[in-house]
């Protein structure tokens, strides 16, 4: 199944430019995998604020690329650090699969 | 007819990445000038030092948050003007309101829609330039001291009391000069000496409020105070007689009418405020002083001095004047003589 909301993401090409996309989903690819181990370290320190800060750009950068999975799911644990409970159970490991299968869809989308 | 916006220079403030590279790229595909910052101190910092003609300010922010620019905008005179849309995710509705409530000029949600980004970007561009119009049009008719005050609290009849100075100045035998030459050439002859004596007002930080004929009232320290108006007030009354001086120069070259002056001013309490009608007011300064003023600089015709000032503003002056006590003196609608001083350089 498409993690790729595809009319999202042709729009975001057509705004920002067709030869522009791969650069844009090469910044994410890079920043995306920094935020997961912002919130890894945060849990463990249980900073439940800069839990919510990586979550919240998890969640606009997904939606940015028209990933709705990835977004809703880090949108549940931006909820989570917002009302500071960091029980999240294994929701950043589902997170982080979703980001995985989410990242090479968007390879392809690049070629 | 759609006008083709002019390109404008933004500043995108956010500090995610994507969403800034997303912005900054859709608006220069949109013809504009772009300049990003990470966070919001990175971003004040920029709309201090460089001039933006909008900023799309993000809410959720490190170090300083957009609340915090937003407000640090709006509390700074020279800041004030330029127009903040704020960018938020959908799920931050209510800050946005409250930013919206604060003065933020618009809002978007992200992802932003290119549509709606062009859409509200134009139209907030387009405000701007109609309220910088404005401004222009309110500095040409009042002065900038004015304007701004009414920028920014909005126009209502009513006078509050000030502490100021109030400068009186009059054409001598302008009467007669009128009289003896064509209308055209008497309307050039005071154009040219009212911008001169404007400048020597305003470089002074002084504002007129009033022309008649050939007369013209000056307010030094009012709608805004300042400590030193009675100093402003003379040095602005030497300068003015020291650029007639020049003028005059000038008109005898070339075989033209010269010109004098009597200049009076006078300070202490007085009310200041809008005075007329919802659909036709000035700004203007009312009272005792006011009147003691004007009287003073009729009196200049007797003393045969061209600047006298009442004991208040003396006591105002640092020792660098040369100063003539005149002794007391008796005016109309005064119950006391009043001590007057001749001023020079």
């Amino acid at each position: 199944m498409s993690k790729i909301d595809l009319n999202t993401f042709n729009l975001l090409k057509e705004t920002t430019g067709a030869d522009f996309i791969s650069e844009l989903i090469d910044s994410f690819l890079e920043d995306a995998p920094n935020l997961i181990t912002q919130m890894r370290s945060a849990l463990a320190n249980t900073d439940a604020d800069s839990f919510r800060r990586a979550a919240h750009s998890m969640k606009s950068n997904a939606a940015t690329f028209g990933a709705m999975e990835l977004s809703a799911l880090a949108r549940e644990l931006e909820i989570f650090g917002r009302d500071k409970n960091l029980k999240i159970g294994n929701r950043l490991d589902v997170m982080e699969e979703s980001f995985h299968q989410t990242a090479n869809q968007l390879k392809k989308l690049k070629a | 007819m759609t006008a083709i916006p002019e390109p404008a220079k933004l500043l995108v403030i956010d500090d995610n990445k994507v969403n800034r590279i997303v912005l900054s790229r859709s608006l220069e595909q949109q013809g504009h000038v772009v300049e990003t910052a990470e966070n919001g101190e990175e971003g004040l910092k920029k709309i201090r030092t460089q001039s933006f003609d909008l900023v799309l300010l993000d809410i959720e922010m490190p170090i300083m948050d957009g609340f915090q620019v937003l407000e640090a905008c709006l509390n700074d005179v020279d800041l004030r003007q330029i127009p903040i849309i704020m960018t938020s995710a959908m799920e931050e509705l209510d800050a946005v309101v409250k930013c919206v409530e604060l003065g933020a000029e618009d809002y978007l949600t992200k992802p932003v829609n290119p549509i709606l980004l062009r859409a509200r970007i134009n139209a907030s561009l387009e405000k701007k330039r109609l309220r910088d119009e404005h401004r222009k049009l309110f500095r040409t008719f009042a002065t900038k001291e004015v304007a701004e005050e009414l920028l920014r609290t909005g126009f209502s009849l009513g006078g509050k009391n000030v502490t100021a100075s109030v400068l009186f100045a009059d054409i001598r035998a302008f009467t007669t000069i009128a009289e003896s030459q064509e209308p055209s050439e008497t309307i050039d002859l005071l154009n040219g000496y009212f911008s001169l004596m404007f400048d020597a007002i305003n470089n002074n930080g002084g504002s007129v409020n009033q022309m008649v004929g050939d007369g013209l009232m000056a307010v030094f320290g009012a709608p805004l105070f300042i400590e030193e108006h009675r100093e402003l007030a003379v040095r602005a009354a030497l300068e003015m007689l020291d650029q007639l001086k020049v003028f005059n120069i000038q008109q005898a070259a070339q075989n033209k009418t010269q010109i004098h002056i009597g200049i009076g001013i006078a300070s202490g309490n007085m009310i200041a405020g809008y005075t007329g009608t919802q659909s036709r007011a000035i700004y203007t300064c009312n009272g005792d002083t006011v009147n003691l003023a004007s009287r003073i600089e009729s009196h200049t015709k007797v003393a045969l001095r061209p600047l006298l000032i009442d004991h208040n503003t003396r006591m105002g002056l640092s020792d660098s004047y040369h100063l003539e006590d005149l002794g007391p003196a008796l005016f109309k609608g005064k119950q006391h003589p009043v001590n007057i001083f001749s001023v020079s350089r």
